[in-house]
């Protein structure tokens, strides 16, 4: 879909100009010519939108700052995550950080003109602020933040749930730097009865400009924590379009749909935000377990919170192969929402017997930690590596995926890897 | 199985496709009568084309399928797949189509979902074979509770 004049990080004019040129010659005969070639309900199709019509592959270079090593799930909206192997380092590369997108990124942005109103129910006034007012009436902080993506591991459930089929690598811990997001709502005042706030982005809706396309956030409390920033730097560098440029929240241990990109709006809400996707299915798991496939009725879902704990393999890349009695490093990273991680563990022999690894602090809340060890492989054959976290509640990843939800969030189940003794 | 059930579920097949082919002609001749009766709502799609060219453009070229895919969409080329493709490509990618598998019921209830919530327009008659098509071709995986690792790129290990 293309609004005229307005995405440039759309498909090419000599791209859609192929597609019109398109000719039925179809294989699948009169009846399959017929059905394809018309738009039965076109007049139900809204005015001024210009259909493309045909998907294909596009290019990866319209991700500006992204590195073409991402995973494309989708680029409309684009959707990528990040090989497991490219997580190894302590704070994610900027150009290898996920991108997760509900609508289109803003286009033109212009952050000399940028604003961000703070507002609502439970606001004692309503403030709009540049961001040169940002940066120069609130103190700088810095943090490393986990953010994973609600659906991260997606891909897993059985039966298959709706939704961007993710991998394992939709997460990322990266250095990030803002204001604290509780010094600017303190700033504009903040009345006793405040439950939620609300985040409102300058995203695109992929097909109704008048639609807001995502606007979630955290209980107050959440909200007024040291580490939830407004952030526009990550690893010293601007943020990435993709990434939210040139305003967003940075809220760790959350689902990072909560850290709203793009960010224009705050609104402090008297009662649970009720913008788009807070709602319904969306970022809700059921209230109690239930068997797989099952049609949970929207009052018996929940929002998520903390991100359960989790690890992954990040060294060595899944397929090493080892020569006789080699004994060989195997680290990565874990995590565990709003709480640190305990212990990791790896096991070679599918759960019968785990090795304890050494784990790292965390560099502040809610960063990732390392762990590693060595290992030797006992002789000639195939291998997984399995990594297992422990929170510091005593709670630990499953080996098999963990219970079914009708969207397929939180999925937590060990990581592993394929590795060969010669 | 033995040669009696082979040329039975042989018969069976037969019966099938005889009736799927007189269904496809019935079919048929209902889409070209509404075709003849209501010429007008096609004409309407001019004024979203900018182009002003025909809706014929949302069709493929048969040399473009391999090995049963529509290659430039990715799509599975069965019957049906030309409309998912210029339907569903209106507003998102095909990815987010191709990646995600359900019940019919299940593809349903996303397209009104869709509606709901995102502005998808009634799709009409063309409702029925988007179903079939995604229902029969992206219907759910029993992976069970955790699946064998998959696509593994073997290579040496330097240390």
């Amino acid at each position: 879909m293309r609004k005229k004049n307005t995405q440039n990080i759309n498909l090419s004019e000599s791209k859609d100009e192929s597609r019109r040129n398109f000719v039925v010659k179809s294989s699948l005969g009169l009846f399959a010519g017929l059905l394809g070639a018309k738009m039965v309900f076109a007049e139900n199709f809204p005015k001024d939108i210009e259909p493309i019509g045909l998907e294909e592959s596009t290019s990866k270079s319209l991700m500006p700052g992204k590195s073409d090593k991402l995973t494309i799930l989708s680029d409309r909206p684009w959707n990528a995550e990040t090989p497991i192997h490219l997580l190894d380092p302590i704070a994610t590369p900027t150009k290898h950080f996920f991108v997760r997108n509900n609508g289109n990124a803003p286009s033109n942005v212009n952050p000399e003109k940028w604003k961000l109103t703070i507002e609502g129910e439970s606001a004692s006034k309503k403030i709009t602020f540049s961001l040169k007012e940002l940066k120069s009436k609130f103190k700088h902080y810095s943090y490393h933040l986990t953010i994973e993506c609600g659906g991260n591991s997606r891909a897993e459930f059985s039966p298959t749930t709706e939704g961007n089929q993710w991998g394992n690598g939709a997460v990322g811990c990266a250095k990030w730097t803002g204001v604290r997001l509780k010094d600017v709502l303190n700033y504009v005042g903040v009345k006793a009865d405040a439950v939620y706030i609300g985040y409102y982005g300058a995203d695109q809706h992929l097909l109704d400009p008048s639609k807001v396309v995502i606007s979630r956030g955290v209980p107050i409390k959440k909200a007024m924590e040291d580490e939830s920033l407004i952030a526009w730097a990550i690893n010293d560098e601007n943020l990435p379009l993709m990434n939210g440029y040139p305003l967003r929240l940075v809220i760790g241990g959350w689902p990072a749909s909560v850290s709203g990109k793009w960010l224009t709006k705050i609104k402090i809400r008297n009662k649970v935000h009720d913008g788009e996707k807070m709602e319904g299915k969306s970022y809700r798991v059921p209230k109690y377990p239930v068997a797989p496939g099952t049609k949970v009725p929207d009052e018996d879902m929940e929002i998520i919170g903390s991100m359960p704990v989790k690890s992954l393999v990040t060294y060595p890349k899944s397929g090493a192969m080892i020569g006789k009695g080699k004994s060989f490093e195997v680290r990565g990273q874990a995590w565990a929402g709003d709480l640190s991680v305990k212990e990791v563990h790896i096991s070679i022999d599918f759960g019968v017997t785990w090795k304890k690894c050494t784990l790292t602090t965390p560099i502040n809340r809610f960063a990732w930690q390392q762990w590693k060890t060595r290992i030797t492989l006992p002789e000639k054959g195939y291998y997984e590596v399995w990594a297992r976290a422990t929170d510091s509640n005593g709670k630990i990843q499953p080996m098999v995926v963990p219970n079914w939800n009708p969207k397929g969030y939180l999925n937590n189940a060990c990581h592993r890897i394929a590795v060969k003794q010669l | 199985m033995g040669e009696k059930e082979d040329r039975i579920n042989q018969l069976l097949k037969l019966a099938r496709l005889s009736i799927n082919f007189s269904l496809t002609l019935i079919a048929s001749g209902i889409l070209v009568s509404v075709l003849i009766l209501y010429p007008p709502s096609f004409d309407k799609t001019s004024s979203i084309h900018p182009a002003n060219v025909s809706s014929t453009e949302f069709s493929v070229d048969s040399t473009e399928i391999k090995n049963g895919i529509h290659v430039p969409s990715g799509l599975i080329a069965d019957k049906g797949f030309e409309l998912v493709l210029k339907t569903c490509a209106q507003c998102h990618s095909i990815e987010v189509v191709k990646q995600n598998r359900a019940t019919k019921q299940g593809w349903k209830d996303m397209i009104v979902w869709m509606q709901k919530t995102q502005g998808l327009w009634d799709l009409g008659i063309d409702e029925v074979p988007i179903l079939e098509y995604l229902s029969k071709n992206y219907s759910p995986k029993n992976t069970g509770r955790r699946k064998n690792l998959e696509n593994i790129e073997w290579y040496y290990l330097k240390d």
